[in-house]
């Protein structure tokens, strides 16, 4: 598991900005890219031209005040928003090059692509085994009990799980403590292999204990994902992040390397939310 | 008492602290008697509403429990004037006519429920919801009629059938509610999360939310159940009443509160013991199936 290059995170300025130059062979695909994408629930404008590229295997934090279009934003990518009645948007989402919102898109088969870990963990009331095995069995991605027992375990170990639940994979995942719930959560999304994981909030229910295993876990994942974070927590956006973008009042402020971001951000308003000045 | 307290309990410090207490104004003093005797008034209607089941449960077991024996289960009527005879097939024309209903009712009014529950503020889900309302307050008897004139008519003759049909109508109404709330009170988190995971919406509503809804959705379905099986009027003219042994679902057959309509407004003694004895029956049933509700009810949201 040891990496020696690590690729550069140029890719991530807003495509408004001429992308800054780098050497062609290390260009890192991009995973998810908005295209001037604005949002509306009924009147009310949530999201307002977003551009974004969000390059593979990174951690991407999405930081901001509440209300201002950052969980709005992930939920658009795997289109959870498509539930609420009255919504509509305008520009697009590229999900590795494929239109997100294109007519002939299949929403079913876009969701798989696309992990999703929620704010509130909620696990289905099945064992401990079905919750990890319903979505590959249905997917289509394990058949049969030994593929859907490896797949199981798999996941659950990637999710920093197996150890503490492996001797009661049949108990109701109901008894589990928050913080399992949580990763139980997380190995559940990663079972149906997706390329991109969203995770709305994943820790703000969690205790600083569970909070700080999952924040390892996303650090791990990041070697095999793409994972999108919305977060409250500033100092979890920097832990755990590789790049960070700023939302504000349904605009994109700031979007750059997360190091650069929390020591020398470019906009007044990044610095004055990251400072706590307002928020 | 030897461990150190960390306030002294009464002493000088507690009298200082009820000493300081207000001398209560004659208002206050008004409001709290008037908030005392209201509060009593409740507590008797509270009383008064359980006071029927214990008279009814005390006077059936007076005039119905000599009567029942295991004969009482096993046989049927017998004339007017011997001794003996039960109500085996009255026993089994109630289980058929109930299952029935259950079989066509039941897959109708779960997935109505469920659909209500998933169509939020569609016009159509609003009229389903209002007529099922509608429905729930119809009078059994007219359901009767209706059954008579449109199965009984048809076919010609009354049937077990008729009768179940009849008791379906009134069944689902009552499930398509309680379904819709069970399921409404599943998380949005929860079906989200099958969403996310890829499902389509129908497995999601199959696979994790009416299982999420399970035990809910049980204790509506039996209690409707047991609200059917209790029906007398819808019956009259579709099931009829049958003094034999009959399992054809094409010919009529006795229910419970049909042979206990029929004993009761009979002239004969020995028949009106039988209708009490039925009475208590019926009434040991419908409390065992709310015992079994309230057991589900306990254990809500468990996984296998």
């Amino acid at each position: 598991m040891q990496k020696t290059i690590e690729a550069p995170v140029a890719a991530v300025a807003p495509v408004t900005q001429p992308p800054a130059p780098r050497p062609p062979l290390e260009t890192p695909q991009l995973a998810v890219e908005a295209l001037d994408f604005s949002f509306w629930y009924g009147q009310t404008r949530a999201l307002d031209g977003i551009s974004l590229r969000i390059p593979e295997r990174k951690v991407t934090a999405l930081i901001g005040p509440s209300g201002c279009g950052k969980s709005t934003f992930l939920r658009s990518i795997n289109r959870m928003n498509d539930l609420i009645p009255g919504v509509r948007h305008d520009g697009d989402i590229r999900l590795r090059g494929d239109s997100v919102y294109a007519a002939g898109q299949d929403v079913v088969h876009l969701r798989k692509r696309v992990g999703m870990v929620f704010q509130k963990s909620n696990p289905f009331p099945k064992s401990i085994y079905d919750n990890v095995a319903y979505g590959a069995r249905v997917n289509g991605i394990a058949r049969g009990r030994r593929e859907l027992d490896e797949t199981v375990e798999r996941s659950l170990r990637q999710a920093a799980l197996w150890d503490e639940v492996k001797d009661r994979l049949d108990r109701s995942a109901l008894g589990l403590s928050g913080g399992q719930q949580q990763r139980l959560c997380i190995a559940r999304a990663l079972a149906v292999q997706p390329q991109v994981l969203l995770m709305d909030e994943p820790a703000s229910a969690l205790d600083p204990i569970a909070t700080q295993k999952i924040e390892e876990l996303i650090y791990e994942l990041k070697d095999e994902y793409t994972i999108v974070i919305v977060t409250h927590n500033m100092q979890q956006a920097a832990r755990v992040s590789d790049l960070t973008a700023f939302f504000y009042m349904g605009d994109l402020v700031e979007v750059g390397r997360t190091d650069a971001m929390f020591t020398n951000p470019r906009e007044e308003r990044t610095e004055a939310y990251i400072t706590g000045r307002f928020g | 008492m030897s461990a150190p307290t960390l306030q002294p309990a009464g002493g000088p410090g507690m009298d200082a602290v009820r000493s300081a207490a207000p001398a209560l104004g004659w208002r206050d003093r008004r409001r709290r008697t008037t908030s005392f005797v209201m509060l009593a008034l409740t507590g008797v209607a509270a009383v008064l509403t359980v006071i029927p089941l214990l008279l009814i449960l005390f006077h059936l077991l007076r005039a119905g429990l000599s009567s029942i024996s295991a004969n009482f289960f096993t046989h049927v009527p017998v004339p007017v004037g011997e001794a003996g005879g039960g109500i085996g097939n009255s026993l089994l024309g109630t289980v058929m006519l109930v299952v029935l209903a259950g079989t066509m009712g039941l897959p109708i009014a779960i997935g109505a429920g469920m659909y209500l529950a998933e169509a939020q503020g569609s016009r159509v889900a609003n009229t389903v919801r209002f007529v099922t309302d509608v429905m729930n307050g119809i009078p059994s008897i007219v359901i009767g009629i209706f059954v008579w004139a449109w199965v009984v008519v048809t076919m010609g003759h009354f049937s077990a059938f008729a009768g179940g049909v009849a008791l379906a109508i009134m069944l689902i109404p009552m499930v398509t509610r309680t379904t819709e709330e069970m399921v409404r009170l599943v998380p949005r988190e929860l079906k989200e999360g099958g969403l996310a995971l890829g499902f389509t919406r129908w497995r999601t509503a199959l696979g994790i939310v009416l299982p999420a809804a399970r035990s809910g959705i049980l204790t509506g379905v039996l209690i409707a159940l047991a609200r059917i099986a209790g029906e007398t009027a819808p019956l009259l003219f579709t099931a009829f009443g049958n003094p034999f042994w009959e399992w054809r679902l094409g010919q009529p057959v006795d229910a419970l509160p049909v042979r206990i309509f029929y004993y009761a407004i009979s002239p004969y003694e020995e028949w009106h013991r039988l209708a009490w004895a039925g009475s208590l029956l019926l009434i040991a049933l419908v409390l065992a199936v709310s015992l079994a509700a309230r057991f589900l009810i306990r254990s809500p949201y468990r996984g296998r």
